[in-house]
């Protein structure tokens, strides 16, 4: 039987990290991230898992001890938020380009300066082109279902590449709310144990990480960039059979009663569950409006935003974060391009809201609503507009 | 010489398979000077071969020395080092 129990997104990947029976944890404490690795140190101290807790002094030696992890074939686990994230940065790199699988979940967290411990999505943007699979959970149960699932396609041998579960900081991470938890044996039934076919054997010696001159590093990338957009039939599949196993189908965009919806609002992460409150009241008032989230960042899932977006003629797009001096949202800007060569395509209005913490309540939902679709009939002087911005904001336009 | 790969070659996270296979990489064709080795006034002593920074002086069945031009970058340390004037000589190489 499986089991219903109250649970912080925080302690819930950590249950799923204790049933996907993982060797190796190197983690290094950082808020709003830190109850995972808490919770983790205490279970692997209290002998509830038997794996190696490695407790480093720094997030780039936490990633750093994972590669060398992967490298011997063990299931790895690592865990950061913001500033934890930034300071990991160049291994984070390192980890997809050398095809290590692993799963990291980021407790997503707003950057410095000015200093703050609060949730936006600033640090995966800075992430978004290093080469992970990166999934966004929107509550918690997701959380627990995304690290399982994480393992699973990870260490496919199709696959073998690291996976990022992000999760709203403070929203999720130290939020409780029930969560099924599975049996064991059910668990053990969707994640075979991990097998690396290129795990460190003095017997079979092999380099790992080697240099590459300018006549083959373009053919390195070339085959990693393959690896990934491949990676997508894959991760599928592997959401099917969670699916079939656990009752829980995800997709990598997933849509919200957008039944001949003139009005789509584009979220992510824990957003989308306030915004379907939102979505539900206006539909109950007659509007045409409907809600797609992705649930799939990278590799960025084209075909299924299109087809979900085509018959729409306005899409509202609300980022967690800013990309200084462009578009406005890496997300609104990633979905615009995406739409350009499309035949009909929606206008795309741009939103930025939720940033450090900011709360993003039903009522700003609605106002986004409202003033997005007086943006697509009317325009507007600004590239974007920022939900709840105390001030007039002008000077965010082309130049 | 390696034969050129084609991304599709490489193993997954470009891992290398065959150890100590840098040896099939030419690292010589750089080179603006290459050293001429002249037996007849060569002594043996091996200085050149010790000092030589990329392993690319070798011995030869007689026990005389004599440069491989596959890895040598032409730096001319074993001239500088050859104690007999004249043994190593370091000549332009020529556009060919």
């Amino acid at each position: 039987m499986s089991r219903r129990v109250a649970l912080e997104a925080s302690h819930a990947v950590a249950e799923a990290v204790r049933m996907a029976d993982v060797d190796v944890i190197a983690a290094y404490p950082i808020t709003p991230q830190t109850h995972i690795p808490e919770r983790l140190a205490e279970m692997v101290a209290d002998g509830e898992l038997s794996a190696a807790y490695i407790p480093v002094e720094s997030e780039h030696s936490a990633l750093s001890a994972c590669l060398g992890a992967v490298a011997v074939g063990a299931r790895t686990f690592t865990t950061t938020a913001g500033q934890g994230l930034e300071l990991m940065h160049e291994v984070v790199y390192v980890a997809s380009s050398m095809r290590y699988p692993m799963v990291m979940v980021i407790a997503n967290r707003a950057l410095s300066a000015p200093l703050s411990v609060w949730g936006d999505h600033s640090d995966v943007m800075s992430v978004r082109d290093t080469g992970w699979i990166q999934v966004f959970a929107q509550n918690n149960q997701e959380a627990f279902d995304l690290v399982l699932w994480g393992f699973r396609v990870a260490e496919d041998s199709r696959v073998l590449t690291p996976v990022m579960v992000n999760l709203d900081g403070f929203t999720l991470s130290h939020v409780t709310e029930a969560v099924i938890l599975p049996e064991q044996d059910v668990v053990n039934g969707f994640l075979p144990p991990f097998h690396y076919p290129f795990a460190l054997n003095p017997d079979k010696p092999a380099t790992h990480g080697a240099f590459a001159a300018p006549d083959i590093y373009t053919e390195t990338k070339i085959s990693q960039e393959v690896a990934l957009r491949k990676s997508k039939d894959i991760l599928l599949q592997g959401w099917q059979e969670f699916g079939d196993m656990f009752g829980r189908r995800y997709y990598p965009v997933e849509l919200y009663r957008v039944e001949g919806a003139k009005t789509l609002l584009l979220t992510m992460g824990s957003f989308t569950e306030t915004a379907k409150m939102v979505i539900d009241a206006r539909r109950d008032r007659g509007e045409l409006v409907g809600l797609v989230s992705l649930r799939l960042w990278r590799p960025f899932p084209f075909t299924e935003f299109r087809q979900a977006v085509k018959e729409a003629d306005t899409l509202i797009v609300l980022d967690r974060s800013i990309s200084f001096g462009g578009q406005g949202g890496p997300v609104c800007s990633e979905v615009r391009s995406a739409l350009f060569s499309e035949p009909k395509r929606p206008v795309v209005v741009s939103f930025v809201g939720g940033l450090g913490g900011r709360d993003m309540a039903e009522k700003d939902f609605g106002y986004v609503l409202d003033r997005g679709r007086e943006v697509a009939a009317k325009g507007s002087a600004e590239l974007f507009e920022t939900v709840g911005v105390c001030g007039e904001v002008s000077g965010i336009r082309d130049l | 010489m390696a034969k050129k790969l084609t991304w599709r070659d490489l193993e997954v996270g470009n891992i290398v398979t065959e150890p100590g296979n840098s040896a099939e990489r030419s690292t010589g064709d750089w080179r603006t000077e290459r050293p001429v080795f002249d037996k007849s006034i060569c002594i043996k002593c091996g200085l050149c071969w010790l000092h030589c920074p990329d392993s690319a002086i070798k011995i030869l069945d007689d026990g005389y020395y004599d440069v491989d031009l596959f890895y040598c970058k032409g730096c001319g340390i074993c001239e500088s080092v050859c104690p007999k004037k004249g043994a190593i000589v370091m000549v332009e190489e020529e556009e060919k």
